[in-house]
């Protein structure tokens, strides 16, 4: 089995970040929610939530960085610059590939000023 | 009877003025002081980034006209329009995230020294103080603090959704019916301070406040205290009137028959700054005219006109509230 993904050429490896940037932002905000309107329901401390929230920013993290490793590959790891604007193959390849990227670093940012607050709210009041 | 009917601008002004301070950027509280230094922070750190972004566009258009290497440029890009504004949003955010506890000081329920249950009405607001021991004060249109103290604001409303702010002591906060919302407060001066409703609510929403009156912990213990027992001249004649033309079936007034709870408690209202939620002065003539025709001095209000009765009776009547002390 290969640790890194073969290259291959869909339109759907465009989204894999903003999808995890959801789920993230999902998992926090929900998890969050629900446990302080029902604490008892879940049986844990706040510090488990916090915990929860830091091992789901990892994942994310850790996803987007395998896609945003991939898409440099797909972006021929920096060789071409933009804007990729040639009617070829190529060309559409390439500007798939950064465009992926720059999504990625999008995501990257977003995750961590999702996750931010658990680094300072120690309860659900505060 | 012209007189009642009169809202001359010059009472508003002069209702203002008695309102007090009512700047952010004043802060008599340990809340506020926060804000306001956030702000200062934001300030300053928005009017650097604009001296430089402005410094590099006059320096690139009349002092280095040169094209630059794309290299240069793309760099340019990637360090001054991503790396920058990440890392400065990044640093702004977490200084934001780390007041916040700050600012929600209480770990449980109730435990500051004093509660005070304040309750949105369109146009005015209820306020019943809880302290640790004794038994509940009702008041209106008024919020006494004791200054240095903790104070735990417990806000609700019973209609529309109003919202509580005092900006020289601290944030704002919504009150939503169906919901208890709440904010801590500690006033470190004293000082009257004016709180508007921020709340878009009805009609008379600008003609919506209230005075915040920070006081020295004594000085505010021995005003609870007086609060809490029947004003001295609830007795007087002027009450009789009040009571007679059915003043009490709304209003609540301490020691008398008068035991109506749908308008403002004014077991006391003599003692307060304003009158009619923070728009009118606390004079005599103030509250004749707005006995005679609430309407006017605030549209959409559920208390009657009583331009009926007598100019005497009303004056005796004002005169009346105006000595529960």
């Amino acid at each position: 089995m290969r640790l890194i993904p073969r290259e291959i050429e869909t339109l759907w490896t465009l989204f894999t970040a903003p999808v995890v940037w959801v789920a993230h932002f999902l998992v926090c905000y929900i998890g969050a929610a629900i446990y302080c309107a029902k604490p008892e329901l879940v049986g844990l401390s706040f510090s488990a939530v916090r915990a929860g929230i830091a091992a789901a920013t990892v994942i994310a993290l850790s996803l987007i960085a395998l896609s945003a490793w991939l898409a440099w590959r797909q972006w021929g790891f920096g060789t071409d610059d933009p804007p990729h604007d040639d009617p070829t193959r190529r060309d559409r390849t390439l500007f798939q590939g950064f465009a992926t990227l720059l999504l990625s670093g999008l995501s990257f940012i977003a995750v961590i000023f999702t996750a931010m607050p658990a680094l300072f709210l120690t309860e659900c009041i505060r | 009877m012209g007189q009642y009917f009169s809202l001359s601008a010059a009472s508003l002004l002069l209702a203002s003025g008695y309102a007090g301070a009512r700047s952010v950027l004043e802060p008599a509280g340990a809340e506020a002081q926060q804000i306001a230094i956030l702000f200062w922070v934001m300030l300053s750190g928005g009017a650097v980034i604009w001296l430089g972004v402005v410094g590099l566009l006059l320096h690139s258009a009349l002092f280095n006209r040169r094209r630059l290497a794309e290299k240069s440029a793309s760099s340019i890009i990637l360090w001054g329009g991503v790396v920058f504004p990440s890392v400065t949003l990044c640093a702004l955010l977490a200084y934001a995230l780390w007041l916040m506890p700050g600012l929600r000081p209480f770990a449980q329920a109730s435990s500051a020294a004093l509660r005070i249950e304040i309750t949105g009405r369109q146009f005015w607001w209820e306020v019943v103080y809880h302290p640790s021991q004794g038994p509940p004060v009702a008041s209106a249109n008024e919020i006494r603090l004791p200054v240095g103290e903790r104070v735990e604001l417990t806000l609700k409303s019973a209609d529309v959704i109003h919202s509580f702010w005092i900006p020289p002591l601290g944030g704002k906060m919504d009150m939503i019916p169906g919901r208890t919302n709440r904010l801590s407060l500690m006033a470190t001066k004293p000082g009257i301070f004016r709180g508007p409703c921020t709340e878009y609510c009805g009609t008379s929403h600008a003609l919506m406040a209230f005075s915040a009156v920070a006081m020295e912990p004594e000085a505010f213990r021995s005003w609870l205290a007086a609060q809490a027992i029947p004003a001295e001249g609830a007795g007087a004649s002027g009450g009789a009137l009040f009571l007679r033309h059915g003043c009490g079936s709304c209003h609540f007034v301490a020691g008398t028959d008068a035991r109506g709870l749908i308008g403002p408690d004014l077991s006391h209202v003599g003692s307060r700054a304003t009158v009619a939620a923070g728009i009118l002065p606390n004079t005599e003539d103030a509250v004749a005219r707005f006995i005679a025709r609430p309407d006017l001095i605030k549209p959409g209000s559920r208390m009657p006109a009583f331009d009926m009765l007598a100019p005497d009776d009303i004056r005796a009547i004002a005169a009346w509230l105006r000595g529960l002390q």
